[in-house]
């Protein structure tokens, strides 16, 4: 890599005082206008928005899906839907909800703001990022593809075997299940290795790894933890669809095979994957709140530490979904008490934002409303959990409304308010404009009553012994009553999402301007112009704090940040390269510019799993050989990308 | 009966809901000893979830009242310091960490506590559970005292039972939630569970894992009969069913067996079918179809007639048996107490 006839010391520059810059590096960074170039982009914030959109695209789905549900259930004995098109909406309305809204919209939210929170110019891999993109949306799409002929995924997203296996199942319904998952599987793997490797390589020249905000920790353990956890899923996947398709006996009992090495594959994954969905967002409050406090974070330390405790934790916990499975008790214990111990690292954050709010002056903004109440619903769904750890009393809560209501607790809270209220707080930098508070508080009230209205009385269902997964319910249960008012809460809680739908759609035209830094926040996204220019940064700052802006005001700081002046890098797509721990400058980072093989490759891919699903091994066959041609086309070596070594550190 | 019901005003608004007939499935309340300790720990669980959700939202709101203080200028910051304010940290995670550290010692002695009953079950019962039915199957050393029914299981009141449960197809879960949480059952493997009733009465369950288009109605019912009642359901259940006492019955039970005994059996006829519940002595449970239907003549017949449409995508098929047939059929069945 490091060639040493190229060194070259990079050019620091004052873009204040040279107005030739800008308009420079703009041309250099300019996606080709039109259809075709939007396609080509590798632009990390037309990446994120795009994830953002397909991401509430998916999440209106999953909604609707659900009002139909909560109408089935609203009364007893309805038959307003068939069985099978309850189980189906159930199976969608889960699959949507946790794998095409709750990871991708927090990489919307990473994509966009790492390379502007990190001080670089994008993404350590541009082309893996847009490829990233467009896997999850065939995905997506694959995964929906059966939706429409009444042949969706039926047997739940844990798709337990063997009622998910052929002699049980036997329509493509769990075929296009199994593909897309391993599919999106793909995408989760490849974004967070992009994720992983930018915050490594890519981040500003002096912010050290103690100084990087909690977000990029959150998303940072998130992506380690996919890396580890999303092999588990899909070796279970693809297990399952060689059982159906190619004969195979891995999960038949009677053949010797064993249902229950499903649930191992499957949990290993699902449970880190759960730490993956939520601790990205509890990043966003993290760094979020704290500027309505008008303070730093309490704890820093602490919390980065904490956020990465939960993952490995998140590791050992598995098997507190198989509390009934007939395992053996002292096996049951390890893993409750486990589960019990990974409430201490959510204890450390939720105890440094109290004393946020506390120590710090809260301004009752929109974001601020969604980031407390966030606070209160983190702490429910929490403690509903810690209830699920203990192994007998979870023999009781499991499959009951107890736990429907605990999960919605986690991911509607821990997820949805940290989203929402991120969107409030990042939009002005998503589109220049500000949203409406008053349209904002109007959404917020209105998601926070209705959430809770709608999955509050959920718990008393489940101790009322309401099972799970149920398409209706006799009378004489005691449930109908509780069933009602959820059905109204959920209805109220849809209400409000769309108050924030509608703010968003007239915000991006109609909403004040809101210049770079509305909030007077402290991180480096908002040193740029909002929405930022396509090369993010026109010189590339140095840091030498924790919170950049705010340093100028912070008692005893040493050092300051250099934001006005810095390396210029403007010969072609480049941005610097630093160390791991110190982020000392090492390297001049020469980027791939728009490329339309990463749409390519990810077509051909996805014309692979389709050729799978039809078992149609030409198709197979022809979309491998795309597939890799489409790679060759992606890896053809380019010269302009030969990278330097930057001689002027320290 | 008089199980603790811990006093705490939270769980007084609660309390109203654990009325005891009209939520039959409710664990609030448990009535056996592999129940019981559970119970306990569950109320003291559930009241430090209420506790800890109390203080935080107190000291949340407290948090957000406005205090007397100069207003903050334009740019200024409330606190320019990043060090302080851990000591809420330290405190706050140390509480919490010895309130676990107490739920999981109880929580350990729980699982001790329900792992075996007191004394030894005397009796063993198989269940097999099947889309969308539960088999029950009375073991006994002696071959011919073992018999079968379904979906309605008698116990002893006040003596432990002992259950192995198998499955037939898919996973399901075994729950009698008055008297002890699930296990689940899974094919190729037995797990076992015991289960005892400290007062007579009926004690509702249902299949708490999900298996497909019915799990919905796939409910079973767990009656305790005072000892002796029980040794003479036992006895009755033995017994083969009677043989037919007229012509019309005899034509029944011939329309029976020709029509219903490939998956049905009733013991001391032809029917010797093993895919559907034991019949023999049908009119001995309160429900058909595990749960969905009161056992009258009228949803029998409905039932024979149009299981798909009352329960669709049961594996009974709607039967196109003529009407006299049909009668001829749910008289005879009228007839196996």
């Amino acid at each position: 890599m490091a060639n040493t006839d190229a060194l070259r010391t990079p050019v620091i520059a004052r873009p204040g005082a040279d107005a030739s810059i800008e308009p420079r590096l703009k041309r250099i960074w300019e996606t080709a206008p039109g259809f075709v170039g939007a396609l080509c982009s590798v632009d990390h914030k037309s990446i994120g928005k795009r994830y953002l959109v397909t991401a509430f695209a998916f999440l209106v789905a999953g909604g609707l899906e659900a009002a139909l549900m909560r109408l089935q259930l609203a009364r007893p004995d309805q038959s307003l839907l068939t069985p099978d098109q309850y189980n189906q909406l159930f199976t969608m309305h889960g699959v949507t909800m946790i794998f095409l809204y709750a990871l991708p919209v927090l990489s919307g939210f990473s994509n966009f703001l790492w390379p502007l929170i990190l001080g670089s110019r994008d993404m350590a891999f541009p082309r893996l990022n847009a490829f990233s993109y467009w896997v999850f949306l065939l995905a997506g799409i694959f995964l929906y593809s059966s939706f429409p002929l009444g042949r969706a995924p039926d047997a739940g997203w844990f798709n337990y075997v063997p009622y998910s296996s052929l002699p049980y199942n036997p329509g493509i319904n769990i075929d296009v299940y199994a593909l897309g998952m391993v599919l999106l599987g793909v995408s989760t793997t490849v974004g967070s290795t992009n994720f992983i490797v930018s915050v490594i390589r890519t981040r500003a020249p002096g912010m050290s790894i103690n100084r990087v905000p909690i977000l990029i920790w959150g998303t940072l353990t998130a992506s380690v933890g996919n890396i580890f956890a999303v092999p588990a899923v899909t070796l279970a996947f693809i297990l399952l669809w060689m059982d159906r398709r190619l004969g195979t006996h891995f999960f038949d009992p009677g053949a010797g095979g064993q249902p229950l090495l499903w649930q191992h594959l499957f949990w290993m994954f699902g449970h880190p994957w759960v730490y993956a969905i939520v601790l990205p967002a509890m990043g966003i409050v993290s760094d979020a709140l704290p500027t309505f406090c008008r303070r730093p974070l309490v704890g820093y330390t602490l919390v980065a530490l904490s956020t990465v405790t939960t993952m490995v934790l998140g590791f050992g916990v598995w098997v507190h979904h198989m509390f009934a499975t007939g395992l053996p008790p002292v096996s049951l214990s390890f893993f409750s008490a486990a589960s019990f111990v990974i409430v201490i690292p959510s204890a450390v954050a939720v105890f440094a934002w109290l004393a946020t709010i506390w120590t710090g002056r809260p301004q009752f903004r929109t974001p601020f409303l969604f980031f407390a109440g966030f606070v209160m619903v983190f702490v429910i769904g929490g403690v509903s959990g810690f209830m699920t750890a203990s192994v007998p009393v979870d023999r009781q809560l499991t499959d009951t409304y107890f736990v429907v209501a605990h999960l919605h607790y986690v991911l509607i809270g821990i997820n949805v308010f940290p989203v929402v209220g991120g969107i409030y707080y990042w939009f002005p930098k998503f589109t220049g404009r500000m949203m409406s508070e008053r349209l904002g508080k109007w959404s917020f009230w209105t998601m926070f009553v209705g959430f809770n209205i709608g999955f509050f009385p959920m718990h008393i269902l489940g101790l009322l012994g309401m099972p799970r997964r149920i398409y209706t319910y006799p009378e004489g249960m005691g449930w109908g009553p509780i069933n009602m008012i959820v059905t109204l809460g959920a209805y109220l809680f849809a209400l409000g999402v769309l108050l924030f739908l509608i703010d968003v759609w007239r915000s991006r035209r109609h909403g004040a301007a809101a210049g770079p830094n509305p909030w007077d926040a402290p991180s480096l996204e908002w040193a740029t112009a909002s929405p930022p220019p396509v090369y993010n940064f026109a010189v590339i700052p140095s840091v030498a704090s924790r919170y950049p802006l705010w340093e100028d005001r912070m008692k005893g700081h040493t050092g300051s940040s250099e934001l006005a002046e810095g390396m210029l890098l403007d010969d072609g797509r480049e941005t610097i390269g630093t160390s791991g721990l110190d982020a000392e400058p090492d390297v001049i980072l020469r980027m791939p510019g728009d490329s339309a093989a990463p749409l390519l490759l990810a077509c051909a891919l996805a014309i692979v799993f389709i050729g799978l699903l039809m078992q149609s091994w030409w198709v197979v066959g022809f979309a491998v050989f795309a597939s890799l041609v489409a790679t060759i086309a992606w890896l053809w070596p380019e010269p302009a990308l030969g990278q330097t070594m930057d001689i002027a550190r320290g | 009966m008089k199980r603790a019901r811990c006093g705490s005003a939270l769980v007084l608004c609660i309390a109203p809901l654990v009325a005891d007939a009209a939520e039959p499935m409710s664990y609030l309340r448990t009535f056996g000893p592999a129940g019981d300790p559970v119970t306990r720990l569950g109320w003291g669980l559930g009241i430090v979830a209420l506790a800890v959700c109390a203080i935080v939202g107190v000291l949340l709101l407290a948090g957000m009242l406005p205090r007397v203080r100069p207003p903050l200028g334009r740019r200024e910051l409330a606190v320019r310091d990043d060090s302080g304010g851990t000591s809420w940290i330290y405190i706050g995670v140390g509480i919490s960490t010895l309130v676990l550290l107490a739920c999981a010692i109880w929580t350990m002695a729980t699982i001790a506590a329900v792992a075996m009953p007191a004394q030894a079950s005397e009796t063993t019962v198989q269940i097999s559970a099947a889309q969308w039915w539960w088999n029950v199957r009375y073991l006994n050393r002696d071959p011919s005292r073992i018999f079968t029914t379904a979906n309605e299981i008698h116990i002893p009141v006040g003596r432990p039972v002992r259950f192995e449960l198998e499955s037939r197809d898919v996973i399901h879960s075994f729950w009698i939630p008055r008297l002890a949480g699930k296990i689940d059952v899974i094919p190729g493997q037995t797990n076992t569970l015991w289960l005892q009733a400290d007062a007579p009465g009926t004690y509702r369950g249902q299949c708490g894992e999900y298996c497909g288009a019915q799990h919905a109605h796939m409910a079973m019912w767990v009656v305790a009969d005072e000892p002796r009642d029980y040794i003479a359901w036992s006895e009755r259940q033995l017994r083969p069913a009677a043989p037919p006492a007229s012509e019309a019955l005899e034509r029944g039970q011939q329309a029976f067996v020709a029509n219903c005994g490939a998956c049905h059996s009733i013991r001391g006829t032809p029917a010797g079918g093993i895919l559907g519940p034991d019949l023999t002595h049908l009119m001995s449970r309160g429900t058909i179809a595990a749960g969905l239907l009161r056992n009258t003549p009228g949803n029998l017949a409905a039932w024979i007639a149009d299981s798909q449409a009352l329960k669709p995508g049961s594996r009974m098929p709607s039967m196109a048996i003529a009407g006299n047939e049909l009668s001829a059929i749910v008289s005879y069945l009228q007839t196996l107490q």
